[in-house]
């Protein structure tokens, strides 16, 4: 396993967005901004946690920042709290750009926001609903890393992720209908179908980069006989960068889209890909924002899918993959859904055998791309694989039990365990379940 | 809008049988009614073309490379998204329109079905084609497009400045704008959405972002005064040109006009706003507390109110009455001025009233079969599909489209045999 650089927070690149933004801060400008958002956006949770927190430190070995910068302080769960919000508000809002700067640093690029901590701080204290509450001040603020900006901006312009326009995106659904029929003739994309029990969403690498898994997911749906749709409209990105900027309003407004455009098309469901963030921001934060305790349309994740249609029968193996694979549970759609035991009923239908990584399932260590942080872009690659030296370690312990696939349902896991693997020269082929259960599955005989 | 009053209104059925498409075809895609239920039509594959079938007949000789997003009319024409050698046009009737482009969608009929308008891409920019006529300026991008009433004007929000991904200061100064059949507003914004044309055509409403944090209601490229943490789509008043729009302030919702509240009543979330026809009601979809909707009328919210979500805000004709659709849990519920139906459903399609207002009918699915609702009676019949309602102007009988076992049936029947 190959080395990385020590002190990774020296190893970062100058970041415009932080850098413009800096330089057009003004003290009142930063005072009214903290004591606006602390005051009149927090309420009794963030009161309790302030209050709460004894400075303890047992949240540290939670966090993959910590353990692999050699347990540094300033990488600690509390430590993050304590270089950022409790200053704030002990000066009462009065502190410098400099100050701000390195707070955008943290809360966008030391941090997933992956709760892994909250389960070993004795009293539940939330971290990642801090850092998120930083994130907040920094986008009030003007200075959210460039890169990450940059989506946001996206999703306010086109309500996708990555300024997909709109005759691109019905463009590529119908060339990948049609690259699909070469395997399977009768096989539709069904666009605008009113009434389908299904609406399949997607995050926007999939068009732009990735459109082999829409083919993946046509097949699968065609295989398994489900009546479903995909919007030719806006609405279709089920993802969500504006909520790990801290731009509430956008965050509320792309949601709003997605289950508007869910409702418009009358269906009963909607299923998305394998994506974690974006099932945080449905099932949790964007449908609270506009008032939805719940989501108003059933949300169900690629992994509940697929459980459902494997236990069901609606999709047959035709053989099993038969290389040992490790499975990595993301944290937003296992500490943040409990979708742990339907992965391994899924991987234990499609798969020989799994090599379990440890820890694992709601204790599993975070890839370090989530929350935001891979979308910050390349400026902070390094500190991103310095970051997370113990999932390295982790998966290859895996390998050297045996693993040589390594099972990643979430695309921002998916793209920092690419990383990870890369980096630390680690060796491990990664997939998704869509990857396998199509290179598996039975399916209709070509004439 | 179209008068139905020359359609058959005799009761009766015509039925038109369409077992056998999916022997002629390879395969059949989804099925649409003509509004008055005398065509029934669907996108076929034959010979490894696209073709429409339209009550057993194929609409043309020259099968297309793809065709998809058929529909009908409100004058009752069916047309569709069409593209043959690569280049992408509306056919109407089977006609398409001479002029092609690198990519159509997002069509629109106009209320009367006379006009229609499409999105267009040609090398790279954007704009929208009426009848085939297309703006005479491009843009780098556009969406939230409107078709004004009768169908002769369009507009869009458009981005007018192309700046690179990752200029995020440069696009903070303001790309988007709104464009009227091809003309853009003067000023930029961060961001441009749901445009809205006044019911006179000569006033253009829509969202806009100035910077990152203050958004507002443009008219005709003029600020409203105020500006808000954020806001939702506008709409014109019918006669007074008064432009209405909910807009949030310190994490609640009110209701707004000119830039003035008009509804002093926060709520949690407040949308889909919509005059009456002569203007005396304004009504709107609501949650008065967190993870409760309902309908508020003139700012009073229906004590009823539902958990899951709200849809489908409708007036009567005569502007009296209001019905939405509500679901509490999986079940959809037809609700008529704050009082729910009995019978819950496991889908509705949006509440139909009748002219004078006494009858609302919907569309519902039960057990997986669908059937028609009105008045909270069911019809006695259950189909595999039917399309929504619609009563005669003489308020007595109702056209029901349904399709049962390879049978597609045109019903009118008399209201009272269902709500009876
Ligand atoms: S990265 Fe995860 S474990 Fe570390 S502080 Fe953030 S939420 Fe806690
Ligand atoms: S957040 Fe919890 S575990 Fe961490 S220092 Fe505070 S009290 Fe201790």
């Amino acid at each position: 396993m190959a080395e990385t650089d020590k002190d990774s927070t020296k190893s970062e690149e100058l970041d415009e967005g932080i850098e413009v933004g800096v330089r057009r801060l003004t003290p009142e400008r930063i005072q009214t901004v903290i004591n606006s958002v602390l005051g009149a956006e927090t309420g009794a949770r963030f009161k309790a946690y302030i209050q709460t927190c004894i400075h303890c430190g047992l949240c540290s070995d939670a966090c993959h920042f910590y353990l692999s910068n050699d347990k540094d302080p300033r990488f600690s769960p509390v430590g993050k709290v304590k270089q950022t919000i409790w200053p704030m508000i002990q000066a009462k809002g009065r502190v410098d750009a400099a100050f701000i700067r390195r707070a955008a640093q943290i809360a966008h690029t030391e941090c997933n926001l992956c709760k892994r901590c909250v389960q070993y701080c004795p009293f539940g204290i939330d971290i990642a609903y801090m850092m998120s509450m930083v994130r907040r001040i920094i986008h009030k603020l003007g200075v959210t890393p460039l890169y990450l900006q940059d989506t946001a901006h996206s999703h306010a312009a086109t309500m996708n992720q990555m300024w997909v326009k709109g005759d691109e995106w019905i463009d590529t659904l119908q060339w990948q209908e049609d690259e699909a029929r070469e395997e399977i003739p009768e096989l539709r994309i069904p666009l605008e179908k009113e009434g389908a029990d299904i609406m399949y969403s997607v995050i926007a690498p999939e068009p732009k980069f990735q459109a082999q898994l829409i083919y993946q997911a046509a097949v699968i749906m065609h295989t398994a006989g489900v009546n479903w749709t995909m919007p030719a409209s806006m609405g279709w990105d089920n993802s969500d960068m504006a909520m790990f900027s801290g731009d509430n309003e956008i965050m509320g407004r792309v949601k709003r889209a997605h289950f508007e455009t869910a409702a418009r098309l009358k269906v009963k469901k909607i299923v998305m890909g394998e994506c974690g963030h974006a099932f945080r921001s449905v099932y949790d934060m964007g449908n609270r924002w506009l008032g939805w305790a719940m989501p108003p349309i059933p949300i169900v994740h690629a992994i509940e899918f697929y459980h459902d249609l494997l236990k069901s029968g609606r999709i047959r193996i035709a053989r099993k993959y038969d290389k040992p694979v490790t499975l990595h549970d993301p944290c937003n759609v296992v500490r943040g859904g409990g979708l742990h035991e339907m992965a391994r009923y899924v991987v234990s239908q499609i798969c020989e055998q799994l090599v379990e990584m440890h820890p694992n399932r709601e204790h599993n260590y975070c890839c370090a791309a989530g929350g935001g942080v891979i979308n910050c872009g390349p400026p902070y690659k390094n500190k991103r694989m310095a970051g997370n030296r113990v999932k390295a370690e982790q998966l290859f312990d895996a390998k050297s039990r045996g693993a040589e696939t390594l099972i990643a349902p979430c695309h921002n896991c998916h793209s920092g365990l690419h990383d990870i693997v890369h980096h630390y020269e680690i060796g491990l082929d990664i997939k998704f379940f869509g990857d396998i259960i199509y290179e598996c599955m039975e399916k209709p005989e070509n004439p | 809008m179209v008068s139905n009053q020359s359609w058959d209104w005799d009761i009766g059925h015509k039925e038109i049988d369409i077992s056998d498409w999916s022997q002629r075809f390879e395969w059949v895609e989804e099925l649409y009614a003509s509004p008055d239920g005398e065509s029934v039509a669907a996108i076929v594959h034959v010979d490894e073309a696209f073709n429409v079938c339209i009550n057993g007949t194929l609409w043309s000789e020259a099968p297309a490379d793809k065709i998809w997003h058929l529909r009908f009319t409100p004058d009752n024409r069916p047309y569709a998204l069409i593209s043959d050698g690569g280049q992408w046009t509306v056919a109407i009737s089977g006609e398409t329109w001479s002029e092609g482009y690198d990519y159509a969608w997002n069509p629109m009929a106009s209320a009367d079905g006379t006009h229609l308008a499409v999105a267009v891409q040609q090398a790279g920019r954007y704009a929208m084609a009426v009848d085939g006529k297309a703006w005479e300026s491009d843009f780098s991008d556009i969406g939230y497009f409107a078709l004004s009433p009768s169908g002769r004007s369009t507009a869009a929000a458009v981005q007018v400045r192309s700046v690179d991904s990752g200029q995020v200061h440069a696009f903070q100064e303001g790309t988007f704008s709104v464009a009227v059949d091809g003309k853009s507003w003067d000023p930029m914004f961060v961001n441009v959405w749901h445009v809205a044309f006044s019911p006179d055509e000569r006033h253009v409403a829509a969202e806009v972002r100035l910077n990152l944090y203050d958004y507002t209601i443009a008219v005709d490229g003029q600020l409203w005064p105020q500006v808000y943490s954020t806001v939702w789509a506008p709409c014109f008043h019918p006669t007074s040109g008064a432009v209405v729009a909910p807009v949030r302030n310190k994490g609640e919702w009110v209701m707004a006009q000119d830039g003035r509240t008009i509804w002093p009543q926060p709520f949690v979330q407040l949308w889909r706003q919509q005059f009456n026809a002569d203007g005396s009601r304004l009504a709107a979809i609501v949650a008065p507390k967190y993870g409760r909707w309902t309908v508020a009328v003139d700012g009073a919210p229906w004590p009823l109110t539902f958990g899951t979500m709200v849809t489908d805000l409708t007036f009567s004709p005569d502007g009296q009455r209001v019905a939405a659709l509500a679901k509490e849990g999986a079940k959809w519920h037809v609700v008529v001025d704050g009082r729910a139906w009995q019978h819950a459903f496991e889908m509705a399609w949006r509440p139909v009233f009748s002219p004078d207002g006494n009858a609302v009918a919907a569309k519902v699915e039960i057990d997986g079969r669908y059937t028609v609702a009105v008045n909270d009676r069911l019809w006695s019949t259950a189909c595999d599909m039917v399309w929504e309602p619609c009563f005669s102007s003489d308020d007595t009988r109702l056209l029901i489209r349904s399709l049962d076992k390879g049978i597609y049936r045109r019903s009118v029947i008399s209201v009272n045999k269902i709500a009876e």
